[in-house]
């Protein structure tokens, strides 16, 4: 799924991206090292974490899109980190557990 | 009206700032931070997170209790030309009156009456441990000239302006870089030394609180293992291992160093840090347990997962600490044979 069909999903916007990053499976989490451990290559990460380190993790685990929830903003360091490391920034006002619902057609992170 | 201006009822007075362990904190930031980057971008980072909000705050700072008027307030803003005053008594901060709570005062005529009435009292403040570069980010997200610093105790300790910030940063900069240009000469020599050897070697500088920077080590440790071709699968458990161990620096210790050894048959990634050591290694390598404090949990770390998630990735786990001391763990995954035999086991 592209991170424009999420966004269309989540009722949410593009704040960051193309619109063509591909996840094929969710992980939702706020807890980054949890994200660290559990979420799989090419997730989409649903999580209100708004900042880099966030983006740092994504990078780790290859992830290409994230869901930012609750409408929360994207700080501009965190926008250029998306921007460089070519990570899709969609913000929904949504909560976690609604746009896990409508994502609800991609399955969850394998398990490690 | 009577008694409202009397100022010496209402003499200023001086906060005294606390005594503060610097020094412990100096000393404790590994010695080649400085000169590992070698650019200078690296260098101004590295400072703001050394340089802590107590090292550049004025610690003489003027206030005045919650019953001085507003008046005696303009007072003291005018006579010592600042345009901000803390309003606080036995060190603890009540509020903050600005120079435009003066022009409100005097425009709606409470001048005479007590400032606790019209202070700011929702105040944005700085704690005295905070790096420099938390308080860079403060100015830039609000539009306040200057923050009140507060210690671990919520007293009040200090005063912060953008230019106290700047000052110190330009100073210590000339500073380091004089250093640079003396260690240039060495770091060369070593690197061309390493090079010869059969294996390769980097080690990257974490600084205590550096929470905007954590990452940069796991980061680059990715880069160089997909530049050698090596299996993505266990790039990524190096990777994991390498960040998480680079968070714990980050959040529990005075700083360290995360080293990267690459040989013919393996990857070791080695979190080397000065700082509290762990008191029950065994519980502390459970999931969920965790001694990290709020501000690093609301930035989503502190999970207790750091050490849990480093040893699952890794073929082989291996922790030494010793408390009030230092914590060294090194995480080693075997590397398959060139001529393709069986990956070692993983996970």
């Amino acid at each position: 799924m592209t991170a424009a069909e999420i966004a269309g999903k989540v009722g949410g916007t593009i704040a960051v991206g193309t619109g063509g990053e591909e996840a094929s499976n969710v992980y939702v989490g706020d807890l980054l090292s949890d994200v660290m451990g559990h979420a799989g290559e090419g997730c989409v990460l649903v999580t209100i974490q708004n900042h880099l380190n966030t983006l740092a993790v994504c990078t780790l685990v290859g992830c290409e899109v994230v869901v930012l929830c609750h409408g929360r903003p994207v700080p501009p360091d965190m926008a250029e980190g998306a921007a460089r490391e070519e990570v899709a920034i969609v913000v929904t006002p949504l909560s976690q557990y609604e746009t896990a619902l409508a994502l609800s057609s991609l399955p969850p992170s394998p398990k490690k | 009206m009577p008694g409202a201006t009397d100022m010496s009822e209402y003499s200023p007075v001086i906060l005294q700032g606390q005594q503060t362990n610097d020094d412990e904190i100096l000393a404790s930031t590994p010695l080649d931070a400085k000169a590992l980057g070698g650019e200078s971008s690296e260098i101004i980072m590295e400072l703001l997170q050394r340089f802590k909000v107590r090292d550049v705050m004025k610690r003489q700072v003027i206030s005045i209790p919650r019953s001085a008027t507003m008046r005696d307030a303009q007072r003291i803003l005018r006579d010592n030309r600042i345009s901000g005053l803390p309003v606080c008594e036995n060190g603890r901060l009540y509020g903050l009156v600005s120079v435009n709570d003066i022009i409100r005062g005097l425009d709606g005529g409470w001048m005479d009456e007590p400032c606790e009435n019209h202070m700011a009292k929702n105040l944005v403040v700085l704690e005295a441990g905070m790096p420099l570069a938390f308080a860079l980010r403060y100015f830039n997200n609000y539009t306040y000239g200057r923050f009140p610093v507060l210690d671990s105790d919520r007293k009040l300790v200090g005063i912060v302006s953008q230019r106290d910030v700047m000052r110190a940063l330009l100073y210590e900069l000339s500073v380091e870089i004089r250093k640079l240009e003396m260690k240039t000469s060495s770091k060369a020599a070593k690197v061309e030394q390493e090079a010869k050897g059969n294996f390769f070697r980097r080690e990257w500088a974490v600084v205590h609180n550096d929470l905007s920077r954590a990452g940069h080590a796991a980061n680059a440790i990715k880069g160089i293992l997909r530049e050698r071709k090596i299996d993505r699968a266990i790039v990524r458990r190096v990777a994991v291992a390498a960040y998480e161990l680079e968070i714990n620096i980050c959040i529990h210790s005075h700083g360290g160093v995360i080293v990267l050894l690459i040989s013919d048959n393996s990857v070791k990634i080695t979190a080397k840090d000065r700082g509290p050591g762990i008191p029950d290694i065994e519980w502390a390598c459970r999931d969920g347990t965790s001694t990290a404090n709020d501000w690093i949990r609301s930035m989503g770390f502190g999970a207790g997962m750091g050490l849990s998630n480093s040893k699952r990735v890794s073929d082989k786990f291996e922790i030494q600490s010793e408390v009030g001391k230092f914590t060294i763990v090194q995480c080693t995954f075997e590397l398959p044979k060139p001529d393709g035999a069986a990956e070692g086991g993983a996970q």
